[in-house]
């Protein structure tokens, strides 16, 4: 991009967002505004949906729950979902300022979901393959034992019936609640996915905001092929542990998705609009 | 050798114990019972103090400076022991030790995490917190154990995988998982025993075993205490609360069918008494090995994998 032509892209841009300041004065009707969390635009939450939740100005990528995902990537009506009747407990009763069992109640009622994972199968522009989807909406997508035990279930359900595996991350890490049970999960899905890579079956990582932890350390970077998209943040360790570890400010773009390609540790990074379509492909070219 | 908070009483008696035998050989009186009588209460009195520690205890002595530590139990445990150096990607990350090891009559790949006993140390063991570079070094002396049928045995003793720059760049997470899913592979046996610290990935990325056995005072948990508590009490001071949440001690997770087993320590930690606590730690390695000699290549890959397999806790509606 020239200088000129990022001023006037820049310009245009000021002027879209005066145009929507002025229609904004003009709707009042609270909650159909969202503030784009990056440039700070204005923008409608019909205008955010029809974009598949990224800003149109900045190509901010607002995280997105697994229940839009599933919608976004999957072909129409294609996704049956499996596992569901696996179901969280409390092994270790734990309590800290809160009840574990509070906090998967709470998580239930702001979700609707019943753990912080979707597994099953369906269809990618007519590739069927099985999948799981985190939500970070449910206690930080974080990895307790459902969450491993399903994420197991469709890697040998996959083994089963011969199937590509995609696996879409959005996750704080292991789930502190269950302790050493959650640290094992990322042995036993681990090892789950050395039996996938003894039947030879594709695995792909789509590692969306924000990947880290034990995820990161297991099955969310075993991936044949490793897609992260644009803008998410994915790590082991978090940004503000390393800070204070070792003292220093890191770069600002350190830990994205483009630093991490930079770094050769993701093989692809995709915007949200052409993330199906190059899915698509990648499992096209192997053959599936 | 320095004292923990809760051991000072005991420190106090056998303070007294000493004054009372001064006072005996000063003054020429027979003081020997009453000596006697200390000496056993103290006794009694240690023996109930380490065998009742609460979790934050343990997570002290599991610390200890003079907690010995991956190359004194090479000492402490091997016959003979060459070490094999590097990952051959350009980096030997000292914080993960590895080599050729012979226990009595039994020849091992023997790998650990390393920690140090002064700041010198421990800037070259980076305080027992490997960099990728050291979980591919053990990967590669994995694969070089299964090529020449050798059995590996793990020693864990790590605060976690480092947290830094370089370590991101160059893949921390994914060098983890990559140990956990190629230790799956394996057909030798491996023993992993969690000797101090087990703390998170950093310390399960050495511990896909078919055995994994816990020193009396070590600790094993997904995340430290205090970082534990500085999330979820959003207060670091809170660590002993949440040493005792996490249930990070052996006897716990032997009841959650992650651990298999528990090596006696020395009354006192295994920093009283190394030479105690190497031969504890020689016989539950050599015993363990026995146990898995007789299956055959396919048997361990399957015990190894349905053992991981059962791992956790769901309710299935």
């Amino acid at each position: 991009m020239t200088i000129q032509e990022w001023f006037d892209k820049r310009k245009e841009a000021q002027i879209e967002r005066r145009q929507r300041e002025a229609r904004m004065e003009a709707e009042t009707v609270p909650g159909l505004w969202v503030k784009c969390v990056h440039c700070e635009a204005q923008l409608t939450k019909k205008e955010l949906e029809e974009n598949m939740m990224v800003c149109p100005l900045c190509e901010y990528h607002f995280r997105i729950n697994a229940k839009t995902r599933i919608a976004q990537l999957f072909d129409k009506g294609s996704f049956q979902e499996m596992f569901k009747n696996i179901l969280p407990t409390d092994p270790l009763e734990f309590v800290d300022t809160v009840s574990y069992k509070d906090r998967l109640e709470n998580a239930h009622n702001k979700t609707n979901l019943d753990e912080a994972v979707i597994t099953g199968i369906g269809t990618v522009e007519g590739h069927k393959v099985a999948s799981a989807i985190m939500d970070f909406d449910f206690m930080g997508g974080s990895m307790g034992s459902v969450v491993g035990e399903k994420v197991t279930r469709i890697i040998e359900e996959a083994i089963k019936q011969k199937l590509p595996v995609v696996i879409i991350t959005s996750s704080g890490g292991a789930r502190m609640q269950e302790s050493a049970l959650s640290l094992m999960q990322m042995a036993k899905t681990s090892c789950a996915l050395s039996r996938l890579d003894e039947a030879g079956l594709l695995y792909i990582n789509i590692l969306t905001e924000p990947t880290f932890g034990g995820v990161t350390a297991s099955f969310g970077t075993l991936g044949d092929i490793i897609i992260a998209e644009q803008g998410a943040r994915i790590g082991f360790a978090g940004r503000r542990v390393i800070e204070q570890t070792i003292r220093q400010s890191l770069p600002s773009d350190f830990q994205t998705a483009e630093y991490l390609l930079k770094y050769g540790q993701v093989d692809m990074v995709f915007k949200r609009s052409e993330l199906k379509e190059k899915l698509a492909k990648v499992l096209e070219m192997h053959g599936v | 050798m320095s004292v923990l908070e809760f051991e000072k009483p005991l420190v106090e008696i056998e303070k007294k114990i000493q004054e009372l035998k001064k006072i005996s050989a000063e003054s020429g009186m027979d003081l020997d019972k009453e000596i006697e009588t200390f000496e056993q209460q103290a006794n009694d009195y240690k023996k109930e103090l380490y065998t009742n520690l609460k979790p934050s205890q343990k997570l002290q002595i599991a610390r200890h400076q003079e907690r010995p530590n991956f190359l004194d139990y090479v000492s402490l445990i091997c016959d003979d022991f060459e070490e094999m150096h590097g990952d051959r990607t350009g980096m030997d990350d000292r914080a993960i030790i590895g080599g050729l090891a012979k226990i009595g009559e039994s020849r091992v790949m023997l790998i650990g995490t390393q920690k140090g006993k002064s700041t010198k140390e421990n800037l070259e063991y980076n305080f027992g917190m490997p960099q990728p570079q050291g979980y591919r070094k053990a990967l590669r002396l994995f694969y070089h154990a299964n090529k020449f049928n050798m059995p590996i045995v793990t020693l864990i003793d790590t605060p976690g995988a480092y947290p830094g720059i370089s370590a991101e760049e160059t893949g921390q997470g994914i060098a983890i998982a990559v140990n956990l899913k190629e230790m799956a592979k394996l057909s030798v046996p491996i023993i992993a025993i969690i000797t101090g610290e087990g703390c998170s990935g950093g310390a399960l990325g050495l511990g896909v075993a078919n055995k994994v056995l816990m020193l009396e005072h070590s600790y094993y948990t997904v995340i430290s205490p205090e970082g534990c508590a500085s999330i979820l009490w959003r207060d670091a001071a809170k660590f002993a609360d949440a040493a005792e949440a996490l249930k990070i001690t052996a006897n716990d997770l032997i009841k959650f069918n992650i651990v298999d087993g528990m090596i006696k320590e020395p009354i006192g930690g295994a920093h009283t008494n190394h030479q105690e606590m190497g031969e504890n730690l020689k016989q539950a390695i050599l015993d363990s090995l026995k146990e898995l000699s007789g299956m055959s290549k396919e048997e361990l890959r399957n015990q190894r994998y349905e053992k991981f397999r059962q791992m956790g806790a769901f309710i299935e509606g």
